[in-house]
C-alpha cells in the first residue's frame, strides 16, 4: 500500500514535471504499463494488433510497444539492459543473445514460471528451447523460429530439366544453378552483404557442412583451416558462376524480391521466407519448391534462429511482464492469430502443436511440413562435423562474435569481389578470430 | 571638465566596454565550453577504461590499452587513407561538375529558376535517403536505372557495390555535393563585372580564352572556399559507406570505423580511443586548413 502511494506520488510528480499525458495513465488505480521493445517484423506487428485481447483479459495491465529496426533494437536494448537502465519490461532478442545475457544475469530465469501445465513448455520445439537455456535454466520464450531451407522456382528448374531432391548436396545445387543460369535469370541468390547476421548466417552453415568451424573445443580459431577456406571458395565460386550480380548489396529482402520477380531461380535462406513467397500477392505463389538446406559432410545443415521474448532482471513489473510473454507465446495466442488474422500468419517454428492445427496445415501446406522437419532435425549443440564449445548454429555464442563476424565478413566480401584471394582474407580473419578466442580461454 | 582628462575617460570607458562585452559573451562561451569540452573530457576518461557493453564483468581502468589497440590492429591508417582519398577525389569531381553546372546556369533562359532548383535538390536530400535512392534506383542490378541503360547498350549488368565500391561512393558524393559547389561558384560567376566581359568581347577574345584568362582567375577565391567547405563536409561522409558498401573495397572511413567499434563491437573504450585520436588529427589538419581559409577571406577583403 505504502509502495503504491509512493509510486503514485512519483508518477504524479513526473507527470507534473514533464507535463506528459503518458505517465498520467498510471494514476487510475495503480495500473501497470509494460514497455515492450521489439523488431519491426510482420509477426510482431500482429502481436501489437492483438494486445487489446490481452489487456481486456488482464485489467490493470497495459502494454506499450516500441517497434524498431533490427539493428536499432539491438543497440537500444543492449545498452539499456547492460547498463541496467530499466527502460524496458519486455525485450525481443535473438537466439544469439539469450544464452549470453542469461549467463550475465541480465535476464529473469523463467524456468519455474513456465512449469504450469496450461503453458506446456514441453511443446516448444526442443532445439529452439535448447538454444534459449543455460545450465537447464530457460531465460526466454520463443515468439517464432526459423531454420534455413533451399527455395527454388519449379517452373524454371523444370524448363531446364533439373530435378531437385528433398535433401540435396551443395554439389547438386551448384550443378543445377549453373545449368539454369542465364543472362536474365541468375542460378542462385546467396547473401553477400557484409555482416555477421547477413553474409555469415548462410556462409557459416556452409562452412560447417564442409567440415569447418569457427573454433575448436579449446577456443582455437579455425578460420584459415583448409575446410573453412574450401567452403568460402565454394561459396565465392558459386556466386561467380551462377549467383546474382551484385552480392554485396544482397541480403534477405533483396533476394526475396529477386526470387519473386523471377530474376533468380533458387535461394538458400531463412524458412520464414516461404510464407512470403506463398502469400496471396506473390507472383510465384504455388510455383515454388522447397528442400532441406544443402549438405556436404553433415546430415543436416539448416540454421536455427528464433525471436524471443525475455524479461530483463531489473524490471519493476516482473509478474505482469511474465504474464504477457506467456500469453504471447501460448497455444491460445496461435488460435487467436489464426481466427482473427488468418491461419498462414500464425508464428511458425516455436511450438510443435502449431503443426497439428488442421487449419494451419491447410493454409501453409507448401512449407509447414518441411519447416517442422528441418527445425526438429537440426542440432545446435553440434551442427558441424566436430564438437564445438558453444550452443548455436550460424553464429558463435560469444559477445565478440558480432564484431568478429562483421570484420571477417568484410574481408570475405573483398575476396568475393576478387580484390584479395580467399586465403589472404581468411588469414587476416584468423588473427581477428583468434584474439576473440583467446578471451574465452 | 570632460576635456581635461580625455585620455583617462577613454581608457576607463574602453575597460568598461571590454568588461561589458566579456560579460555579454560569457554565457555563450560557458555554454559552448560545457557543450564541447565536457563531453570531450568524458571521452578521454572513457578511452582509458576497459569497457565493452557486452562484458559487464570486465569493466575497469585500462590505462593506455585502448590506444595500443588503436595503433596495433592497423585499422587506423587504412581508414585515414580511405577518408583522405574519398574526400579528395569527391571534392575535385564535385567541383568540376559544380563548375560545369554553374557555367550552364549563368545565363538567362526560359525555366532558369526551375533548372536551378532541380539542380540544387540533391544537396537538400538527407544523406541516408540519397544513399538508399542510389542503392536501389540507380545501382541495383535488376531495377537500377544505370544497369538498365548498360544492359540496353548490350553489356551485362554491373554489380556496383561489389565490384566498384570506391567509385560508387565517389559517384554518390559527387551527386550530392556538386550542387553545393555550384551555388558558391554561381555566385562568383554572377559577381563578374559585365564591363570586363564586354570589353573582352569587343577585343574578340573567344569564349575559351575569356573563360581561361578572365573568369577563372576571378573565380579563384570562390573555388578555394568551396574546396575548404566541401572538404569539411565530405570528411564526415558516413551514409553511403554504411548503406552501400559496408566498408568493403577500401571505403572504411574513419567515421564508419568509429561507428563499428561503438555499435557493432559495443566497445565504449576502444571507440572513445579512436574518437580521441581522430580529434587530435582533426585539430592538426583544421589548424592548417583554417589558416588557409582565413587567408582566402583576407585576400577577398583586400581586393
Amino acid at each position: 500500500m505504502n509502495k503504491r502511494i509512493k509510486s503514485l506520488a512519483l508518477g504524479g510528480a513526473v507527470a507534473g514535471l514533464l507535463s506528459f499525458g503518458l505517465v498520467g495513465c498510471s494514476s487510475d488505480g495503480g495500473d501497470v504499463t509494460l514497455t515492450l521493445a521489439t523488431v519491426n517484423n510482420g509477426q510482431m506487428k500482429d502481436m501489437e494488433g492483438l494486445k487489446g485481447e490481452f489487456e481486456a483479459a488482464n485489467p490493470g495491465i497495459k502494454v506499450n510497444f516500441q517497434v524498431m529496426e533490427e539493428g536499432d533494437l539491438r543497440a537500444a536494448v543492449t545498452s539499456d539492459v547492460a547498463n541496467a537502465a530499466g527502460q524496458y519490461d519486455i525485450v525481443t532478442i535473438g537466439a544469439y543473445e539469450v544464452p549470453q545475457w542469461g549467463a550475465n544475469g541480465w535476464l529473469t530465469d523463467l524456468t519455474a514460471d513456465l512449469a504450469d501445465e496450461a503453458y506446456d513448455v514441453g511443446d516448444i520445439l526442443p532445439p529452439v528451447r535448447d538454444a534459449l537455456s543455460v545450465d537447464g535454466k530457460q531465460y526466454a520464450v520463443p515468439f517464432y523460429g526459423e531454420s534455413s531451407i533451399l527455395m527454388y522456382n519449379k517452373e524454371i528448374l523444370d524448363k531446364a530439366g533439373v530435378k531437385m531432391p528433398n535433401k540435396p548436396t551443395w554439389q547438386q545445387v551448384a550443378a543445377a544453378a549453373k545449368k539454369v543460369n542465364s543472362a536474365e535469370t541468375a542460378g542462385i541468390c546467396l547473401r553477400g552483404k557484409p555482416g555477421w547476421g547477413d553474409l555469415f548466417a548462410p556462409l557459416t552453415t556452409v562452412v560447417q557442412t564442409f567440415g569447418g568451424t569457427w573454433y575448436d573445443m579449446n577456443w582455437n580459431a579455425k578460420v584459415n583451416a583448409p575446410e573453412f577456406v574450401q567452403a568460402v571458395t565454394f561459396y565465392k565460386d558459386l556466386l561467380d558462376s551462377a549467383g546474382q550480380k551484385d552480392p554485396v548489396s544482397y541480403s534477405f529482402n533483396e533476394c526475396l524480391t529477386a526470387l519473386k520477380t523471377g530474376k533468380v531461380a533458387m535461394w538458400y535462406d531463412a524458412s520464414v521466407a516461404a510464407s512470403m513467397l506463398e502469400a496471396d500477392d506473390s507472383p510465384v505463389k504455388g510455383k515454388m519448391g522447397y528442400a532441406h538446406a544443402p549438405v556436404v559432410k553433415t546430415k543436416e545443415s539448416g540454421w536455427l534462429w528464433s525471436w524471443n521474448l525475455a524479461v530483463p532482471a531489473n524490471t519493476q513489473n516482473k509478474e505482469a511482464a511474465i504474464k504477457f510473454i506467456k500469453w504471447a507465446t501460448s497455444k491460445e495466442y496461435h488460435q487467436l492469430v489464426g481466427t482473427k488474422l488468418g491461419w498462414s500468419l500464425v508464428p511458425p517454428g516455436a511450438r510443435t502443436s502449431t503443426y497439428a492445427i488442421p487449419e494451419y496445415n491447410a493454409a501453409a501446406s507448401a512449407y509447414a511440413p518441411i519447416t517442422l522437419e528441418v527445425m526438429s532435425a537440426v542440432n545446435p549443440k553440434q551442427p558441424g562435423v566436430n564438437p564445438q564449445p558453444w550452443v548455436g548454429i550460424q553464429y558463435v555464442a560469444i559477445p565478440e562474435f558480432q564484431d568478429v563476424g562483421n570484420q571477417v565478413a568484410q574481408l570475405v566480401a573483398d575476396a568475393i569481389a576478387g580484390r584479395t584471394s580467399v586465403k589472404e582474407a581468411l588469414d587476416k580473419g584468423q588473427a581477428i578470430a583468434q584474439a576473440a578466442g583467446d578471451a574465452q580461454k | 571638465m570632460t576635456t581635461a582628462t580625455p585620455t583617462m575617460t577613454k581608457a576607463a570607458s574602453g575597460l568598461r566596454n571590454i568588461a561589458l562585452s566579456r560579460a555579454l559573451v560569457a554565457p555563450a562561451l560557458i555554454f559552448s565550453i560545457a557543450l564541447t569540452q565536457i563531453p570531450f573530457l568524458v571521452t578521454i576518461y572513457f578511452s582509458l577504461m576497459r569497457w565493452n557493453l557486452l562484458q559487464p564483468k570486465e569493466r575497469g581502468f585500462a590505462g593506455f590499452e585502448n590506444y595500443i589497440y588503436v595503433f596495433k590492429t592497423g585499422d587506423l591508417f587504412p581508414a585515414i587513407k580511405a577518408t583522405v582519398g574519398l574526400t579528395a577525389i569527391s571534392v575535385v569531381t564535385s567541383l568540376l561538375v559544380g563548375l560545369l553546372f554553374a557555367i550552364l546556369l549563368d545565363r538567362t533562359f526560359r525555366g532558369q529558376s526551375i533548372a536551378r532548383t532541380l539542380i540544387i535538390t540533391p544537396f537538400l536530400i538527407m544523406p541516408a535517403a540519397s544513399a538508399l535512392i542510389w542503392k536501389f534506383s540507380m545501382f541495383d542490378t535488376n531495377i537500377g536505372v544505370i544497369n538498365y541503360i548498360v544492359q540496353k547498350l548490350g553489356f551485362s549488368a554491373i554489380g556496383w557495390s561489389t565490384e566498384y565500391p570506391y567509385i560508387s561512393v565517389i559517384i554518390l558524393l559527387t551527386w550530392q555535393y556538386a550542387p553545393f559547389m555550384m551555388l558558391i561558384l554561381l555566385s562568383g560567376l554572377q559577381s563578374q563585372s559585365r564591363e570586363v566581359l564586354e570589353a573582352a568581347a569587343v577585343d574578340r577574345a573567344g569564349a575559351w580564352r575569356t573563360f581561361l584568362l578572365i573568369t577563372l582567375p576571378h573565380l579563384r577565391q570562390y573555388i578555394e572556399i568551396s574546396i575548404l567547405l566541401g572538404t569539411i563536409m565530405l570528411l564526415q561522409a558516413f551514409d553511403p559507406v554504411a548503406i552501400m558498401t559496408k566498408g568493403t573495397g577500401g571505403t572504411k572511413t574513419l567515421a564508419y570505423l568509429l561507428y563499428e567499434r561503438a555499435f557493432v563491437g559495443m566497445n565504449v573504450g576502444q571507440a572513445a580511443a579512436y574518437g580521441v585520436v581522430t580529434v587530435v588529427l582533426t585539430i592538426i589538419v583544421a589548424t592548417i586548413a583554417l589558416r588557409t581559409l582565413f587567408k582566402v577571406f583576407m585576400t577577398g577583403v583586400n581586393k
